[in-house]
């Protein structure tokens, strides 16, 4: 019988001809990734099983990349960081990328491939929900706790239980002008549910994604946690092979879904029929249209993270906000420091998108997580009252983006964007379709 | 047997709200800072929806460190979101033992697990209308049921399945040394 993309990963990986969901393997690890918040806690569990003087299983395969709480005066967070600092130092690993110096790079999981970490076919762990990104790349990638980071830490493998797939299959040859993957990730949420797909894997295939790029395919993958998937996949294709060669030598061998492999379910979703979603607080999967919200009172705007702080993100919010003002307080913040690079070299109508921004208002943040987790008081962006908050980030549960008085509406940077313009959410159509031949 | 007191919670009780973010940045190892993963124990959950069904109820009181509660009964899809492992540790050093819910967030139920925190049991109901907060429950793991001595009714449990040597061993660690892997 046939094998989905990641059922072939996991039998590979586990010295497996053949595996079937439910089965529990243990596979061989190919990247590990953690950061400042879940590593500290990894070192210390690996260091009391493992002993003193343990070394780390393989130095080329672990990655540490600290993002969360980086430009902040909390002592405790800046503590977890030297923690990082000295251990990276005294395993001699050679994939960290240090705070204040010319190798920080900011958020993680964009950090992974722009490193060259995310290749297909391979197996990846990280300790943060969101790792599930990289299947954009057709890689097997999941969020573990510290835990199960100290075991592969020391041993190099891990116990999975093989997921069923559900498929996802776009129709359309394009993508809408005004349509964004954050539509469409919001959209098959709100239609699952928050747990529609837990224990799972969610398979994203058809013509429709032809005319995804990288980025898009990351957004959709970055999401499946907000549905309780395992992770997310995309078949590798020309476009993920041309991104993933320039920014690694590394052989990898891709692997695909048979024709007669068995899914658990498959939905298909019209690319050019689907318009701008919203998700109300406070979940992810409370999905309305941003028509059906038109004039929603707001009091920020926030356009960050790995969800929503790639450049192609930037890029559509300054389509809309060049030229105008906003009549919310606006915050932008890069994912990565090469993307902060990118604002200042990136053009829209001649000027950068860095002076686009600038000249409307915004505030802008320094590569990192930021606001999209709260995190300290401090926080750049972070909400500390009873604000009202449209964002482009991944979720909006009580106090995800600091107190649990604020309320959290989720949408793409396009709507994002066009309700910091308008000062209440606003279908960018309105924006966009003017400007469309 | 797991004998104590219920806490009781509603759906989609997620990791920010078990322990919110700006929490995070304690050791769990030192016994100091350790305390305060106890203290700030589910208070990133709206106050209107704590200790159902009248709410309004901390697991842990402002002053102190450790709950009166000894076991959670919540919704489905109980601790999705955030992988933070810090998240069932919480739950532990404040006094939890043990989660009953219909389903759960699989990051969370597998860190439960694999780090020995608290026991996630599945009813095959959603038990969070049925239990007061306060009830006095007993965890019969053998009959597969809990006991509401308070309100005198019984639930069913579902087994724990493959996880259940992982849990009898205490943790993920101690699992691979008795079978010889490291």
């Amino acid at each position: 019988m046939g094998m989905t993309l990641t059922e072939k990963i996991l039998a590979n990986h586990s010295g497996n001809k053949q595996v079937k969901p439910g089965d529990n393997v243990w596979v061989d690890v190919d990247v590990l990734m953690t950061h400042d918040v879940c590593g500290p806690p990894a070192i210390s569990i690996f260091e009391k099983e493992f002993g003193e003087g343990a070394r780390v299983w393989d130095p080329e395969k672990m990655v540490i990349i600290p993002d969360h709480y980086i430009f902040t005066k909390d002592k405790y967070a800046n503590r977890n960081v030297d923690i990082l600092r000295a251990f990276a130092a005294d395993q001699n690993l050679p994939n960290y990328y240090d705070v204040g110096t010319d190798r920080y790079k900011g958020v993680c999981h964009i950090a992974l491939p722009e490193e060259g970490f995310t290749r297909p076919g391979e197996v990846l762990f990280g300790t943060d929900s969101h790792t599930c990104t990289a299947g954009a790349f057709g890689q097997f990638a999941t969020g573990i706790g510290n835990t199960d980071a100290a075991f592969i830490m020391g041993t190099g493998k891990l116990w999975v239980k093989v997921p069923e797939t559900m498929r996802f299959v776009f129709d359309g040859d394009r993508l809408p002008p005004y349509l964004m993957a954050k539509d469409i990730i919001l959209q098959i949420i709100g239609d699952i549910g928050v747990d529609g797909a837990t224990y799972r894997t969610m398979e994203f295939s058809g013509p429709g994604l032809k005319t995804m790029n990288i980025e898009d395919r990351m957004t959709l993958t970055n999401m499946v946690i907000e549905a309780g998937g395992k992770n997310g996949v995309v078949e590798p294709d020309e476009i993920t092979e041309e991104y993933v060669r320039k920014r690694t030598d590394k052989p990898f061998t891709a692997v695909y879904s048979d024709p007669d492999a068995n899914y658990h379910s498959t939905r298909r979703y019209n690319l050019e029929e689907m318009v701008p979603m919203v998700a109300k607080p406070h979940s992810p999967d409370n999905k309305a249209t941003a028509e059906e919200l038109e004039g929603t009172e707001l009091t920020r705007a926030y356009i960050g993270s790995c969800t929503g702080g790639k450049l192609t993100d930037f890029i559509a919010a300054a389509e809309i906000i060049n030229g105008n003002s906003l009549k919310l307080d606006t915050y932008i913040v890069p994912a990565t420091t090469e993307i902060a690079r990118g604002l200042e070299t990136e053009r829209f109508n001649g000027k950068t998108l860095l002076q686009v921004f600038k000249d409307a208002g915004c505030k802008i943040g320094r590569a990192s997580c930021a606001a999209c987790l709260g995190g300290p008081e401090d926080t750049f962006g972070r909400l500390n009252s009873d604000e009202i908050c449209i964002s482009s980030t991944n979720r909006n549960y009580p106090g995800r983006m600091g107190s649990k008085q604020a309320q959290v509406y989720l949408a793409s940077p396009y709507t994002v964007a066009a309700s910091a313009v308008t000062g209440k959410i606003t279908d960018p159509r309105v924006f966009i379709q003017e400007t469309i031949i | 047997m797991i004998k104590g007191k219920a806490f009781v919670l509603g759906k989609n009780i997620d990791t920010d709200q078990i322990i919110p973010a700006a929490h995070l940045v304690y050791s769990l190892e030192d016994p100091e800072e350790r305390k305060f993963y106890g203290r700030y124990a589910l208070s990133g959950v709206p106050s209107e929806q704590s200790g159902l069904p009248e709410g309004g109820i901390p697991l842990v009181p402002e002053d102190k460190f450790e709950t009166e509660f000894t076991i959670i009964i919540g919704g489905p899809n109980f601790g999705c979101g955030s992988s933070r492992e810090h998240a069932p540790a919480a739950l532990q050093i404040a006094g939890i033992r043990a989660i009953v819910s219909p389903g759960y967030a699989r990051i969370f139920y597998r860190n439960s697990v694999d780090g020995g925190f608290v026991v996630p049991y599945e009813s095959f109901e959603d038990l969070s209308s049925k239990v007061k907060t306060g009830d006095e429950l007993e965890i019969d793991r053998e009959k597969r049921e809990i006991r509401n001595l308070t309100q005198d009714e019984s639930y069913p449990i579902k087994e724990l399945g493959s996880v259940a040597d992982i849990i009898n061993a205490g943790g993920i660690f101690a699992y691979a040394r008795e079978q010889g892997m490291m």
